[in-house]
């Protein structure tokens, strides 16, 4: 694996719930729901009064007056006030983006601890007046007289006054990700089947972990929520088979996606907290796992060129290539389940001949994944999908996976919107 | 916390005047311990032996105290000492108990009146053992003659214990001081030579480490905050659905939390495992999570019976055995050795009407901390049990207000204790003060009227 000056260590998570929208969390704010996260990260390691190197996160859907939404949530907890903070944004790869360049920094060596996470509310969405009202508003603000303020506010028109929500389309192609998604289904040829074998798969394992105690020590409860409150733990392929596709409709009987094989609009807050392996050692505290590097990758997903979800794809070749590695050495795989169909479509890619040769410029394929290493403590379909705490949720899972097993290895895949995309490593110690 | 209005309204002049006319009970407002506080205001006075109250009087001098053996008339009076640890026979009680009687109308509120004796199972003398005896029963009625929020309780002896014992000072400084405010009527038994006095006695668990179950809400939160200002590093231990309120409990104590179902096999490996981790040391564990699944004998069915069996006795056991069976909770030879503190309750003492699963658990504890206690004095360690009577916490303010109120007042205190109290004589006996004591069973509940 590449070389570098140390080790960042992942020490440990807290998660709150992950809860479907309009519901459990419906009167909480993105700052609400981070600050209990890192209330129980705090809790848990003992961090109080703490001065850390910084904190850094981000939700993808938030209001302007939460321009400094890390640093207000870490101002509410007993962290030290001295620890700095900062938001980042990277639609859904928000959290993976903060904590592998978390990582980096403790790497060089410019900071030794690090709290990395992220948040997002679909309840507290923040909701905006129209591109016209606020031109006209910010015209009669410029306005020197009453008279030009007056002439300005005249233009208002009753259409002007609908409220706008943010959506989850795509700027420059106009399609929801669902729609983007079933194209690049369609395209690799995934069948329904599959996709609703990965979704009961992902209700399963996330409810057998919970079952066996797994989440003690990653997630603690927010408002009285105590479990993820997407998860169906009788779920069934006979259940499944019998939804309609929601996505992809022009496709006839193409269309595979449905609700239950896509990830539900969802609430949430992770936190995961980072430090050299002198500082946990300083301070006794647990040392799970490494993370030892992580890759950015983006496609021309715009003309059709490339599915908008693929970009991961494309990242794990050149990370693993960096690295010296191949999917064999790897103990677990955590692909986020954006859609069954984007895990399976881009396990298809990496099987295969044609992609990576042609495409991916490699000798032979990256190979198959054995799907008993994958998502093996259930992932997004089963957990929801808060954007950017979906990153945290997964380092600390797979971190705690592969603590006690020194050496052994642990992939990531995290998809986002715009054509981007994440893929990370995690070592065991 | 439920509101005592009636307690409030009393302590109003004009509350004072009408429910005195009424000859309503006259709960008062109680002393309550404060670390920059003196152990007790005014004169305490020293009766009875005089070679015992030597070595108790350079104890109370070197606090600070206003020492006295003789008082005028006139002078108001904070504690009486009674010292009836060489009487042989019931004749002898007589002029220290006089003495006694004749200066209750001096005391002042939140008064302490301290009989100190020996065991009296330790003598097979039949007129020796009927004159400690009667110190008990004296003890006992004092109580209840106690006006004002003071209090009565003594300090028994072992047969052999040298009364220059650090844990005979301790048991005399906990009761005079606000610690002991909800503790009447009661007995603490001081039976080895173990235990140390603290450097600093607003400190006296620095440098420990303790963990607390059921910790996120009412008495384990405030057993934890009060283990905490007392100077020792908390864990605080709640089940995984109790996680939000256990963490903010532990961002308030500067402790760690460790989100914990007790029932579960490797419980006590858990807790040993993280104290390990983040302590590198375990002193003392309190057994406080418990639950109650109320209902009449007749009505109950299994799921309530082993339920409150499972979590509130089964699991402590299982736990003590991971503990004694683990180096971490054994403590070099020479130090205070680890300290267990189990919480019982009167139930378990007197037994009540639909409580039958519950007093059964926790009379249990009862019997589990006397057939401990040697296991772990052969450590240097301690085992107690303290047995909590009407406290007012969220459980209790969802009692009926005419039950509620009957239970407050049936007490010679005449109001219900508050969790700050149960936890202070939780961190009395955690103490190296306290090491002397084990195997005791000590009631905090004003002298309830139930199973005295």
């Amino acid at each position: 694996m590449a070389e570098t000056p140390r080790d960042a260590v992942i020490i440990g998570g807290n998660r709150i719930p992950f809860a479907r929208a309009h519901g459990a969390y419906a009167k909480s704010s993105n700052q609400d729901m981070l600050t209990s996260a890192l209330n129980g990260l705090i809790a848990r390691y003992g961090l109080q009064g703490k001065q850390l190197g910084a904190v850094a996160g981000g939700a993808v859907l938030k209001h302007s007056k939460n321009f400094n939404l890390v640093r207000e949530s870490a101002l509410g907890t007993p962290l030290d006030p001295k620890t700095p903070a900062y938001d980042v944004q990277m639609a859904c790869a928000t959290g993976t983006e903060a904590i592998g360049s978390l990582a980096n920094k403790i790497k060089l060596g410019q900071i030794d601890s690090a709290i990395g996470g992220g948040v997002d509310s679909i309840s507290d969405a923040p909701i905006v007046v129209s591109d016209e009202l606020r031109g006209i508003l910010m015209e009669a603000t410029r306005a020197k007289t009453a008279g030009q303020r007056l002439k300005a506010l005249a233009k208002i028109r009753p259409g002007h006054l609908a409220p706008k929500a943010p959506g989850t389309g795509e700027p420059r192609t106009g399609l929801s990700m669902g729609e983007h998604m079933a194209v690049t289904a369609n395209k690799w040829g995934i069948t329904r089947e599959e996709q609703d074998e990965l979704a009961v798969a992902s209700h399963r394992n996330l409810a057998s972990a919970y079952e066996s105690g797994f989440f003690n020590d990653l997630i603690s409860p927010f408002t009285g929520l105590s479990a993820d409150n997407n998860m169906r733990a009788d779920s069934s392929i006979e259940k499944l088979a019998k939804l309609s596709p929601v996505f992809g409709k022009d496709l006839g009987g193409n269309a595979t996606i449905t609700a239950a094989n896509s990830t539900p609009l969802t609430d949430g807050a992770s936190a995961v907290l980072l430090g050299s392996e002198e500082w946990a050692d300083a301070h006794d505290l647990p040392k799970l796992a490494n993370f030892v590097d992580y890759e950015q990758g983006a496609v021309d997903f715009v003309d059709g060129a490339e599915g908008l979800l693929m970009a991961p794809t494309y990242a794990a070749a050149r990370m693993l290539k960096r690295n010296n590695l191949t999917f064999e050495d790897f103990e677990y795989f955590e692909i986020h389940e954006a859609f069954a169909s984007t895990v399976l479509a881009q396990m298809k890619a990496w099987e295969s001949e044609d992609f990576c040769r042609d495409v991916l410029g490699l000798d032979k394929p990256l190979g198959s994944i054995d799907r008993s290493k994958l998502n093996v403590n259930g992932s997004s379909l089963a957990a929801g999908h808060p954007f950017a705490a979906t990153g945290g949720r997964i380092v600390a899972t797979l971190a705690k996976l592969l603590h006690g097993k020194p050496g052994k290895l642990g992939f990531i895949s995290v998809c986002a919107a715009g054509g981007q995309g994440i893929t990370a490593i995690i070592e065991g110690r | 916390m439920a509101q005592d209005s009636y307690t409030e309204f009393v302590n109003t002049g004009l509350g004072k005047k009408i429910t005195k006319a009424l000859g309503l009970p006259q709960p008062a407002k109680l002393r309550r311990y404060r670390p920059d506080a003196p152990v007790i205001h005014g004169p305490v006075v020293l009766l009875g032996s005089t070679e015992a109250s030597d070595i108790l009087a350079r104890h109370l001098l070197g606090w600070g105290l206003d020492v006295r053996r003789h008082i005028g008339p006139k002078e108001k009076v904070a504690a009486v000492v009674a010292l009836f640890d060489s009487v042989a026979t019931p004749a002898q009680l007589s002029d220290t108990v006089l003495a006694v009687g004749g200066l209750l109308k001096q005391l002042k509120s939140s008064a302490r009146v301290i009989t100190v004796f020996r065991d009296p199972a330790h003598t097979e003398d039949p007129a020796v053992r009927a004159a400690r005896k009667g110190v008990e029963g004296l003890t006992r009625s004092l109580a209840h003659e106690m006006r004002a929020g003071g209090t009565a309780n003594g300090i028994m002896l072992h047969e052999e214990l040298d009364i220059a014992s650090p844990s005979v000072a301790g048991a005399l400084r906990f009761l005079l001081s606000g610690r002991s405010a909800f503790v009447s009527g009661q007995f603490i038994t001081v039976d080895s030579v173990n235990g140390a006095l603290p450097d600093d006695w607003a400190a006296p668990l620095e440098g420990q480490v303790a963990v607390v179950t059921g910790a996120a809400r009412g008495i384990g939160a405030a057993i934890a905050r009060t283990l905490h200002r007392d100077g020792a590093r908390v864990v605080v231990v709640d089940i995984p659905a109790a996680g939000e309120q256990l963490a903010a409990v532990a961002n308030e104590v500067a402790g760690t939390a460790l989100q914990l179902d007790i029932t579960d096999d490797d419980a006590g490996e858990q807790i040993l495992d993280h104290a390990e981790q983040y302590y590198g040391r375990l002193d003392i564990v309190v057994h406080n999570a418990g639950i109650t699944r109320d209902k009449l004998l007749a009505n109950m069915d299994s799921s309530r019976w082993d339920s409150v069996i499972a979590v509130n006795i089964e699991s402590q056991l299982r736990m003590n055995r991971a503990l004694l069976n683990s180096e971490l909770f054994n403590r070099p030879e020479g130090t205070v050795g680890p300290r267990i503190v189990s919480l019982a309750s009167t139930s378990g003492i007197a037994g009540n009407r639909g409580q039958s699963n519950y007093a059964a658990s926790k009379a249990g504890v009862m019997g589990m901390v006397s057939a401990s206690s040697s296991q772990l004095q052969a450590r240097h360690g301690t085992i107690n049990a303290v047995a909590p009577g009407f406290i007012e916490t969220e459980m209790t303010a969802k009692m009926p207000f005419a039950t509620r109120e009957v239970a407050r007042r049936l007490n010679s205190l005449n109001q219900g204790g508050r969790p700050e109290d149960v936890a202070e004589t939780i961190a009395y006996l955690a103490s190296p003060a306290a090491a002397g004591t084990s195997g005791l069973t000590l009631r905090v509940c004003g002298q309830n009227l139930v199973g005295a």
